[in-house]
């Protein structure tokens, strides 16, 4: 018994666990948060019962790989998987280890993304979120090797897998590796695809680079939050190679969906039932009537 | 080929500094009347000597030199020196027939491949056509095509990988480039056939990759693959992209550091000063290669090959538990 509460201790601890995050450097922490879009002041606490979304701009603001749990699961559904894994220093850079330790330190994980099972709506799921207050939510071989073994457990349970992405795409400082890590969550991905099971991918701001070039995009369904950025290559790189100026919703989730790449974009209120719809759907020889 | 034309390569400054001594000398004794042909002997020795000195002791910074000289062989220079009755099939069947990347099929030694590469062009008006061998995502569809049509008559495909990158551009935005990429991945993860990946030049990240998903992922010596170009590696840890030559060493990007790390099966010796001195040579170093990891995946089940593929992919990454 004591044992069960000592698990539910661990989850409120880390429910409640605040992380600075980048956008919280201009306005006032704590009892009211600015929007970083239409400036407009909201109470903290009003602000995060409407899952971070600007009650007047519809902003959705980043959020924190366990804010998204807890926005997302159902209560007390999650159980974490592989958080002791360490990134180490492979190309021996300089300062990299103090990064990722301060990182780590400051969001609670112990990389840039958090892996484990839990339920929607009583439907049991695999979930990966990335967090990109973890040195942008870059691709290491610790990301790489957490998605892999979430996407394999997935697999084993034959359960839906559920990624939620958020990356700036291949973590530069563990070089190649980083991006074998493409690859190795891709053949992970097609031994889930082909014994039928369900992968839905859910892109959110932002969503680049060797992430989005590789797992974010092959989702049996892509979502995506609004105004998300998503992209393959950055738009400065872009716009030094065409030399022309790209349109205001360049890379956007609308842009997206306007060109095909998406099958829907979907408001963060929409998300929970919107995925559990889909899960639902998919449950084999069960209709609409649950 | 006239090696005058070359082009030169910093590293090898003293070389044909060298060179040039013995050949003023040489034109010198046809005319004068004075026997040099000692001191004309102790400096083609030096020659020799300072040419395995370079040449052996290649920094990363140099293979990168080669790896992206000019006149480096491309995929349309070895096929027709490895493959037999090649036939291009063009086109996604979706958007367009994207020139950086080529692909069809032919025999490897009177076996029945298709094969599919990066090209870059040789000169500037090639380059705009093949557009620097950087492809759109129609080029990695048509390549997606060519591998499921592969598949479909049980060959094996060879995938030769020459590129800066993918396109960074607006319309290989707006057509998906990095679904284009990703379901490469993904699919050639199921391929039913033996893959065999060959980086003859660049591998320059994603884009590379897009066509790396092999059951072995050769190199030729000085040929380079990596997440990032070393300059932009550079610029962005250093905020300074002169210092690419650094970048280039802590990276890790030739063919023997990604030998080391156990990411490429093996590395494919490159003829002295690099493969753009004997095309022919080279090509049939490149065969010999070929050869020896086709009969390695020989005889492999469908099953075995793409679990021999998830399971090398599967154990690439460095960390602690």
């Amino acid at each position: 018994m004591a044992m069960i509460r000592d698990i539910f201790k661990r989850k409120r601890d880390e429910k409640e666990a605040t992380i600075p995050s980048k956008a919280a450097k201009d306005v006032p922490e704590g009892l009211m948060t600015k929007c970083p879009n239409c400036k407009h002041i909201t109470l903290t606490k009003e602000l995060e019962n409407l899952g971070k979304v600007c009650p007047k701009c519809d902003h959705h603001f980043k959020m924190t790989a366990r804010e998204r749990i807890v926005h997302l699961m159902d209560d007390s559904s999650f159980e974490s998987v592989d958080d002791h894994l360490k990134s180490e220093n492979p190309l021996n850079f300089p300062g990299y280890s103090e990064k990722v330790q301060a990182d780590s330190e400051k969001t609670g994980l112990n990389e840039a993304v958090l892996t484990g099972t839990g339920s929607i709506k009583g439907q049991q799921v695999v979930v990966a979120v990335m967090d990109s207050h973890f040195r942008m939510g870059s691709m290491g071989s610790v990301v790489g090797e957490k998605i892999t073994r979430a996407v394999e457990l997935a697999t084993k349970l034959k359960v839906p897998f559920l990624i939620f992405t958020a990356s700036g795409g291949a973590r530069m400082q563990e070089g190649v590796l980083s991006l074998m890590q493409m690859a190795k969550t891709s053949v992970a991905l097609k031994r889930h695809s082909n014994e039928g099971l369900l992968f839905v991918s859910i892109l959110t701001h932002p969503t680049t680079g060797g992430v989005s070039a590789s797992f974010a995009s092959v989702g049996d369904i892509n979502l995506a939050e609004p105004k998300a950025l998503i992209g393959f290559a950055g738009r400065r790189v872009i716009e030094q190679t065409v030399r022309e100026k790209l349109p205001e919703d360049f890379q956007t989730a609308e842009f997206l969906l306007a060109h095909g790449q998406l099958d829907a974009v979907v408001h963060r209120s929409k998300m929970r039932e919107t995925l559990s719809t889909i899960v639902q759907l998919h449950v084999k020889g069960a209709g609409s009537d649950v | 080929m006239s090696k005058k034309k070359m082009k030169t390569m910093a590293f090898e400054e003293p070389l044909i500094e060298l060179r040039k001594k013995i050949s003023e000398l040489k034109e010198y004794t046809k005319t004068a009347d004075v026997d040099l042909s000692s001191e004309i002997s102790s400096l083609e020795q030096r020659f020799a000597k300072l040419e395995e000195e370079i040449y052996e002791n290649m920094k990363p910074w140099d293979r990168v030199q080669v790896a992206r000289h000019p006149e480096r062989p491309t995929t349309l220079d070895y096929l027709p020196l490895i493959f037999r009755d090649f036939i291009e099939l063009h086109g996604d069947r979706v958007y367009g027939d994207d020139e950086a990347i080529i692909g069809g099929i032919g025999s490897f030694e009177g076996q029945p491949v298709t094969i599919i590469g990066h090209q870059r062009g040789k000169d500037t008006k090639e380059n705009v056509r093949r557009n620097f061998g950087m492809p759109h995502p129609e080029g990695y569809r048509k390549a997606l095509r060519l591998m499921k049509q592969a598949e479909k008559f049980g060959r094996p495909v060879i995938c030769l990988i020459d590129t800066k990158g993918a396109y960074p551009g607006k319309a290989a935005e707006e057509r998906g480039q990095s679904e284009a990429i990703a379901r490469n991945l993904v699919e050639m993860a199921g391929l039913e056939v033996p893959v065999l990946s060959i980086v003859i030049g660049e591998g320059g990240s994603g884009g590379a990759l897009a066509l790396g998903v092999g059951n072995q992922i050769l190199m030729l010596e000085n040929s380079t693959f990596s997440v990032i170009s070393p300059e932009g590696a550079a610029s962005i840890l250093w905020k300074d992209a002169a210092l690419a030559k650094t970048a280039a060493e802590a990276m890790k990007i030739t063919a023997p550091d990604l030998l080391e790390m156990g990411i490429i099966e093996h590395m494919i010796p490159e003829v002295r000063g690099g493969a753009h001195h004997d095309t022919a040579r080279q090509a049939q170093l490149i065969s010999g290669a070929i050869r020896y990891s086709l009969k390695e995946l020989e005889g492999m089940s469908t099953e075995q090959l793409i679990s021999q593929r998830y399971e090398k992919f599967r154990a690439i990454g460095v960390f602690s538990e």
